[in-house]
């Protein structure tokens, strides 16, 4: 694998910071405090908006004498994997099922890790897709680092159970590219919740996601900005605010005499960017547009995590390899406006080989379905043009590279012992076309099985309008 | 803008005309034989030969089988271990009406109106479209080419993926009326299903009318009709039985509204999209009507709440002939692997690769000329790497009408540029 070290120390950090569920002021401290505060103080110390995910119980599951991509190593055939209480216990051949453990038959079948999205709109634009649930872009100002997505996403979304039946156990919930910064994104584990809390992967730093190019400069064409260096103009205006917001609050965290400086939402997510807390995701298609926005980051001084959709990715493949920045990439969708018309199926293979972090995402209710045969698709498309992939690498892009632009890269994302037990089991080889999720286990629990409807997620939109599930 | 449109409609009319019966199956420029040797052949209407022969001559397919005496002079293409198939026809495109998605100077898929049926996209096609070379190179070699929304969109036609000049693609013009059902047809009837199916039956009635009382119309002695005369022109053959109309439709009311009007009207259906033509299965059989299914959309919408993925299969279960056709705007060159999504939902994997094959010409009623690879048929055939329908495999040959294409597009010029940073 071609990590690059210096950003892995940085996952680490953030996971560090994150974990307790206490990434800085604008997240939930401990409730005690919140008894407190609730009759005095500032509510920049009061919860926000905390997750209540709880992890479901399950039974032990020993997996014997599968075919194991791991993400972390390998590809292993005919061996088992266990997992108990949530947690990766181990894979290999030296395990043996302890007692009460659910005992499947894994011949012929294929484990590999659960497959995590870093861009999705599931809950922001939900099905059915009308007017009513689409609250993906809060497109009346050009910055608005003040909206959280969580606070669009709709748990009944019924399109969640069908991307948990294509493996996929995580998803960062992003707001739409229509602004310049459209605001903080939200982790989800697709687990069915009566609340977006409760579906919160707890201690995942938030995203901010940014856009470069057509979208924010058509929608604000009137109004501005309404070209690319209006587009530059807006960040950089932006982050100026921040700077200046960041030293503010910093002052007086470290000497707290007085009333705080006024609290601005805008500005706090910004703040947190500088701080390194908040995870910056960035939709850019251009090559020239991604190199504009590395250089805006080192301006400012922070990181961008990842670029998202980045069809010419491949033309700066070693521009993100040097300042680590991954990109969350289609195998092949191009062509449907300017700045996606130098798209190509080898854009995943060319970055993989220039040593940058690749990701396959969806940005779609259909394509999280099929993450896997785009990672199949991307990896053959490398092969065929003489851009070796191996599948060792291929899987990563689908689960341990997403986790790391998560930033929850030290919890799930392998099958490494320690690691959350989010497992799929695939019919056949995942890179296949034909190869189905049979059995999903999120945090552990067993959140799919095809074979199954006791255990098919259905939503309340599902119930009575018909609708017939999966495998029925 | 009114004198414009007239002309390019009266140019509509005159191609329908001119090329309504495969006009453009011309030869290659030169009379070439071509024998494919040593691979597994699936000629879809019928069983797979091992070590089989294709041998190609001026355009068509010669002949095909096992042990076959190479013709002198054929040039030989060794496909031992290779998979040979007919080319895979995309029955439900935008290939060569558009180039850039989002650019309206490069999309020729929509008329104004509501009502179009005198509109044939045909003279929108641009040979020269990038998304052509891209389905190619993964065995896309014909295309039903359709226009986009309104009740009555227009005329689609059959194109092969080679050639330089409108005429040198056009195999079939017109090759099929688009109606909408539901969805944003239903505009043209004042928002509602029914009104828009009133609007139908008008037209068609009023269409008849003018094909009965021409003489009156033209004196003026009739009453004012649904339609120009062109639109009723246009309506005639679907009217007559002659020209196919592709009913859209994904919810179970549009689909059964598509069935009563065909029988009224004795209209020759195909359905496409068809989300919950899963529910009415036997209905469709019954009638014949065959399906292009979007087979990779399952998430519900007012118009297809009980969308599924093993639709198709469910189709087929049925005996209804069934043509996988996802269509996403610039994924046309997925076609085979939307196919092998159809295996994974549990179509078998002949049915599978009829449905991009066989199963479209016989819905357009071209299995005569096109979609296997028998004696006389035009010669489309791809040589693959391995199964064509998963990921693993690649096309190494891409015949279109007997023509080899190459394998190359927009899309490697850049991958070739950039394989090496900075470059070159």
């Amino acid at each position: 694998m071609m990590i690059p070290r210096r950003a892995s120390a940085a996952a680490g950090l953030a996971l560090l910071l994150g974990c307790a569920a206490t990434t800085g002021p604008a997240s939930g401290p401990a409730p005690a405090q919140a008894r407190d505060s609730a009759t005095a103080g500032w509510s920049v110390d009061r919860p926000q908006y905390p997750s209540t995910y709880h992890r479901r119980p399950n039974p032990p599951v020993f997996i014997r004498n599968a075919n194991v991509l791991t993400a972390a190593g390998p590809e292993l055939h005919g061996t088992n994997v266990l997992f108990q209480d949530g947690k990766i216990v181990g894979v290999g051949n030296d395990l043996t099922p302890p007692a009460g453990a659910q005992v499947i038959d894994g011949t012929g079948k294929w484990v590999t890790p659960g497959l995590i999205d870093t861009h999705s709109h599931l809950g922001v634009y939900a099905a059915p897709g009308t007017f009513a649930e689409d609250d993906g872009n809060e497109a009346t100002n050009p910055v608005t680092a003040e909206v959280w997505a969580e606070h669009s996403i709709w748990p009944q979304d019924p399109q969640m159970p069908l991307a948990v039946a294509g493996g996929v156990t995580v998803i960062q919930v992003l707001p739409g590219s229509a602004n310049l910064i459209g605001g903080r994104s939200a982790v989800l584990r697709l687990v069915p919740g009566r609340t977006v809390q409760e579906m919160k992967f707890p201690g995942a730093p938030y995203g901010l996601k940014m856009a470069c190019g057509e979208n924010p400069k058509r929608v604000y064409q009137n109004r501005g900005p309404s070209t690319r260096m209006g587009n530059m103009a807006g960040y950089r205006t932006a982050y100026l605010g921040a700077e200046r917001y960041r030293r503010q609050w910093d002052a007086w965290r470290a000497h707290p005499n007085g009333d705080p400086p006024a609290r601005n939402l805008r500005d706090e997510s910004l703040a947190e960017v500088l701080r390194g807390r908040i995870f910056v995701q960035n939709h850019c298609y251009r090559a020239d547009e991604m190199a504009q926005m590395m250089d805006l980051a080192r301006e400012f001084g922070f990181h961008i995590r990842s670029f998202h959709h980045a069809v010419e990715a491949y033309k700066v493949a070693d521009l993100l390899a040097r300042d680590s920045v991954a990109v969350s990439i289609w195998y092949d969708w191009w062509g449907f406006k300017m700045e996606s018309n130098d798209g190509i199926p080898e854009n995943a293979a060319l970055v993989q080989r220039a040593g940058a972090r690749v990701a396959i995402h969806s940005d779609s209710e259909d394509g999280i379905q099929r993450l896997n045969q785009a990672a199949g698709a991307a990896m053959q498309a490398g092969d065929q043009a003489g851009i070796p992939v191996t599948r060792e690498q291929a899987i990563r892009w689908i689960t341990a590279n997403p986790a790391w632009i998560l930033g929850i890269d030290s919890v799930t994302g392998t099958l490494e012992a320690g690691k959350a037990a989010d497992v799929v089991l695939w019919s056949g080889d995942p890179f296949s076309v034909y190869s189905k999720a049979l059995m999903v286990w999120n945090d552990g629990w067993l959140a799919f099985d095809r074979n199954d409807p006791a255990h098919q997620w259905r939503t309340d939109f599902n119930l009575g309008y018909g609708g017939p599930g999966v495998g029925e | 803008m009114r004198l414009l449109q007239a002309h390019r409609r009266a140019g509509g009319r005159r191609l329908a005309l001119t090329t309504g019966l495969v006009a453009a199956l011309a030869g290659p420029l030169a009379a070439q034989t071509i024998a494919i040797t040593g691979g597994t052949v699936y000629p879809v209407s019928g069983p797979k030969i091992e070590h089989g022969t294709v041998i190609i001559r001026d355009g068509k397919v010669a002949q095909v089988g096992a042990g076959l005496a190479v013709p002198a002079g054929a040039q030989v293409i060794d496909a031992t271990g290779k998979w040979v198939t007919p080319g895979l026809i995309h029955a439900g495109t935008t290939l060569g009406l558009v180039e850039v998605g989002s650019i309206g100077q490069t999309r020729e898929t929509r008329e104004a109106g509501e009502i179009d049926p005198s509109f044939n996209v045909a003279e929108g096609l641009d040979p020269f479209a990038t998304p052509i070379a891209v389905a190619r190179m993964q065995g896309v070699t014909a295309a039903f080419v359709a226009p986009g929304d309104g009740l009555i969109a227009g005329q689609g036609v059959l194109i092969g993926l080679r050639g330089e000049r409108m005429e040198d693609l056009v195999r079939v013009s017109p090759a099929a009326m688009v109606i909408n059902f539901g969805g944003e047809g239903r505009d043209a009837g004042g928002g509602t299903t029914a009104g828009a199916l009133a609007k139908l039956r008008e037209l068609f009635a009023d269409a008849q009318e003018y094909d009965r009382r021409r003489a009156e119309y033209g004196r003026n002695a009739l009453r004012p009709l649904a339609a120009s005369p062109a639109d009723l022109d246009a309506l005639l053959p679907v009217l007559q039985g002659r020209l196919p109309v592709v009913a859209v439709a994904d919810k179970r009311r549009d689909i059964e509204d598509a069935l009563r009007i065909a029988r009224e009207f004795r209209l020759r259906l195909i359905l496409a999209g068809g989300a919950e033509g899963w529910m009415v299965a036997p209905e469709l059989a019954q009638a014949g009507v065959p399906v292009l299914v979007q087979n990779l959309r399952d998430v519900p919408r007012w118009d297809a709440l009980n969308a599924r993925l093993d639709n198709v299969a469910l189709l087929r279960r049925a005996g209804v002939n069934v043509v996988v056709a996802q269509n996403d705007d610039g994924r046309d060159r997925d076609l085979r692997w939307s196919a092998g999504n159809a295996v994974r939902e549990g179509l078998s994997w002949d049915d599978a690769l009829r449905a991009v094959t066989l199963a479209p010409a016989q819905a357009f009623g071209v299995a005569d000329r096109m979609g296997s690879l028998d004696a006389g048929k035009v010669a489309d055939v791809v040589v693959w790497s391995g199964d064509p329908l998963d990921f693993a495999s690649q096309a190494e040959h891409v015949f279109v009408g007997g023509v080899e294409v190459p394998l190359t597009s927009r899309q490697t010029a850049l991958r070739d540029r950039y394989r090496t940073l900075p470059p070159q």
